[in-house]
């Protein structure tokens, strides 16, 4: 068996990618939405592992950097479901078009 | 040594405290008076108002004859010459080590004089005031507008500076025009009100350039350096002012002229004289101060402040006593013709002044030929009170008969028995009988003419007996002529208060002449002996009896006399009865030529250009935003789209354009 390289891991973060902010732009449910958002973060730690493997296999940073991004997406998730249930509790909805007023 | 010390600094601490605080009260209690009717007035002075302010004013007008007696009898004179003294003086504005506007107080014979003129004519006017203006809705406001007026004419005497002087002067101009419009319901009181304040303005304009291009050869603003610097030859400012020229007149007698022009506004010298007849439109008091103490004689005095200045250019003294004489007989041939009693009597304040102008714009510095300035300063004087005393009598005759009109009087002095006896006694006064005041005031300008130019000297004889024809073509036609039929509700002549004032103006006007004024008052400051020449004053005195024979010859009976010369000289008499058309003249100049070509094109490009200028950015930015405004539409996901796409916009430009 064919031992996978880095372009069929940057292939697969790249499907991540465009996965991701499809399911952002076309989905409804905020929920969903910040799903994809967690996509977009993931395929961002799969392209610095995968440099960090393939390019420069004997350093840590890229590890770091991942190991960072998801304590934040950890992060952002609770803030974001916090908005989510305020908006439910006013709106009765998770509908991102019914969350147009907000910007008034 | 000890007492001789203490005396000495008794001396001087009296003669300061004396000085310091007499002098900064006498303008601060009328200016005290403005404040507090001003602000407090309708509320709890409506009744007192004019009782309070005529206190003020009586004690101002105290301290001013105390000051008078002191500088003329005790600390004036040194060494036979009255000197300059400045008691107060403080730094307003430093613009740089060398320049700087001061506040201060100059005392010299004219500034001394000015003060007890101004404070005793506005003192009779005020308690004048109190019987004539009873009943008035706004009259704590009528008090408030006179102490301004008071306040800024006595700043105006006493400044120390030609800055200050400016600045009171616009404050005379402000105040003559809040009185002036004191009845702001009548359309032609507004009208008079706004006429007056527009063409002072504009002869304002030609006094500030005057004062910039003297301080600014002049190094200073300080009339006593001014004045130090600018009379001796050789000093370096004199040599530039007068070397630098403009259109081949030197810069001196420019700056002279400008500021010549701004005095002959507010003194309506022609032919910036027609806002005084309109002026009349304030209440009868208030033409009184105008006329006597305040607003006109204001010029006068500046051009007397300036007259050592003024002493060393000819031309300039030349344009002042052809102005002055011109105004002189221009107003009193308009005098002769007008029926409203006050606006003879306003033109006959003109054609005074006109007379005090020519006599300035005749007189040298020194010694003998002094003369005009004294006679000037003296004419001054004795024209305050009579002139005061006619207006008042004047206000006295109309708040009797409710009309300005001649045609609707005569016969009032079986009605009005004191009026009439003080009337007399102005009219007297102003024609030069002797022994009243105006004799020996017009006799001694007549005598400066005399001796300076034939010219001005006939025509101001002419001017003289002119004179005594209209003021007493006016006593005539007020008090004798027809019959008066009484109305049935005669009330009288309004009681001590207003006939107290009269009283006094009148023994003033009686007696005021015997004064050796030259002895106070010269240009030098050293004593001016005035000769007095019988058989000099015998044509004037003569020609005033013609003039006064005639007009009782025309006016004491009702007759047809006045009616056929006036048509045997047709077309001279209406020109004189329209005021020589003057104010038509300036009505076509503003109306037809200036609005025109002036202010039409400048309203267009107004209209056009500016405010399309100013609506074109709001529009252009209203346009921007209405179209911005699609983009916030509050739809994340949108955001998001423009986001992605700005990302992939800059990731092309930075990896495909900006290698």
């Amino acid at each position: 068996m064919m031992e996978p390289g880095l372009y069929h891991v940057l292939f697969i973060s790249t499907a991540l990618f465009f996965i991701g902010v499809f399911g952002f732009l076309t989905r409804r449910n905020l929920i969903t939405m910040l799903m994809s958002i967690e996509l977009v973060l993931n395929s961002v730690n799969i392209n610095f592992i995968a440099f960090n493997k393939y390019v420069w296999p004997n350093k840590l940073d890229g590890l770091f950097f991942s190991i960072f991004v998801i304590a934040i997406a950890a992060a952002e998730a609770a803030v974001a479901i916090a908005i989510i249930i305020n908006l439910y509790r006013s709106h009765q909805s998770i509908d991102v078009e019914n969350a147009e007023d907000l910007k008034f | 040594m000890n007492e001789f010390l203490q005396i000495q600094l008794l001396g001087i601490f009296s003669l300061g405290m004396d000085l310091g605080w007499a002098l900064v009260m006498i303008p601060l209690l009328p200016l005290l008076g403005f404040l507090l009717l001003g602000l407090f007035g309708k509320k709890f002075l409506k009744q007192s108002a004019g009782i309070f302010a005529t206190l003020l004013l009586a004690a101002s007008a105290f301290l001013s004859l105390h000051t008078a007696y002191g500088y003329f009898f005790k600390y004036g004179k040194l060494e036979g010459v009255y000197q300059k003294i400045i008691p107060i003086q403080f730094t307003w504005l430093q613009f740089s080590p060398g320049v700087s506007i001061d506040l201060g107080i100059l005392l010299d014979p004219i500034s001394v004089m000015m003060l007890v003129v101004v404070t005793f004519i506005s003192l009779m006017v005020h308690m004048y005031s109190l019987a004539y203006m009873k009943g008035e809705e706004r009259f704590p406001t009528y008090y408030s507008f006179l102490g301004l007026f008071t306040f800024s004419m006595l700043g105006l005497v006493m400044s120390s500076n030609i800055f200050q002087l400016y600045i009171f002067w616009e404050l005379v101009g402000v105040s003559s025009f809040l009185l002036i419009g004191y009845y702001y319901d009548r359309p032609s009181a507004v009208a008079a009100c706004k006429k007056a304040f527009i063409i002072t303005r504009f002869a304002d304009l030609g006094f500030l350039i005057g004062i910039l291009i003297l301080s600014f050869y002049g190094g200073t603003l300080d009339f006593n350096t001014l004045i130090e610097k600018l009379t001796s030859t050789e000093s370096t400012e004199f040599k530039t002012i007068a070397s630098a020229s403009f259109m081949g007149i030197s810069a001196l007698t420019w700056a002279l002229v400008l500021v010549f022009i701004g005095g002959a506004g507010k003194s309506a010298l022609f032919p910036l004289h027609v806002w005084l007849p309109d002026a009349m439109e304030g209440p009868s008091p208030v033409s009184a101060l105008i006329h006597a103490a305040t607003m006109v004689v204001a010029g006068v005095f500046l051009v007397a402040r300036l007259f050592p200045v003024f002493s060393m250019s000819e031309v300039a003294l030349t344009v002042v006593s052809i102005i002055g004489i011109i105004s002189a007989l221009f107003a009193a041939l308009i005098a002769c013709t007008q029926t409203d009693i006050k606006r003879v009597l306003a033109y006959s304040t003109m054609s005074q002044i006109g007379f005090m102008m020519f006599s300035l714009g005749v007189s040298g510095q020194g010694g003998e030929s002094g003369l005009g300035f004294t006679a000037a300063m003296f004419h001054l004087f004795t024209h305050a009170l009579f002139k005061a005393l006619l207006f008042l009598g004047a206000g006295s005759v109309i708040h009797f008969i409710h009309s300005n009109e001649m045609k609707d009087m005569g016969g009032l002095r079986k009605y009005l028995p004191i009026t009439h006896i003080t009337f007399l006694i102005a009219c007297l006064a102003i024609s030069g009988v002797p022994p009243f005041a105006g004799f020996f005031s017009k006799e001694e300008i007549l005598l400066a003419a005399y001796h300076h130019n034939a010219t001005i000297y006939w025509i101001a004889l002419a001017t003289s007996g002119l004179t005594s024809f209209y003021m007493f073509r006016l006593y005539f036609s007020i008090f004798w002529n027809k019959e008066h039929i009484a109305h049935g509700e005669a009330h009288g002549e309004g009681g001590l208060v207003m006939m107290l004032p009269l009283i006094v103006l009148s023994v003033g006007a009686a007696v005021a002449g015997f004064i050796p004024f030259g002895e106070y008052v010269s240009a030098d400051g050293k004593v001016l002996e005035s000769v007095f020449h019988l058989q000099f004053s015998i044509a004037p005195v003569a020609l005033g009896l013609v003039g006064i024979f005639t007009a009782m010859w025309m006016y004491k009976k009702q007759n047809n006399r006045p009616d056929s010369i006036a048509h045997s000289m047709n077309s001279f008499y209406k020109l004189a009865y329209h005021k020589f058309y003057v104010d038509e003249l300036y009505l076509f100049v503003t109306k037809k030529i200036l609005f025109n070509l002036i202010g039409r094109p400048a309203a267009w490009f107004d209209k056009n250009v500016v405010n399309g200028l100013v609506n074109g950015t709001g529009n252009f930015t209203l346009f921007i935003s209405e179209k911005a405004k699609g983009f916030q539409s509050g739809k994340v996901q949108q955001y998001a789209i423009y986001f992605l796409a700005g990302v992939i916009g800059l990731a092309v430009l930075f990896i495909y354009i900006w290698k």
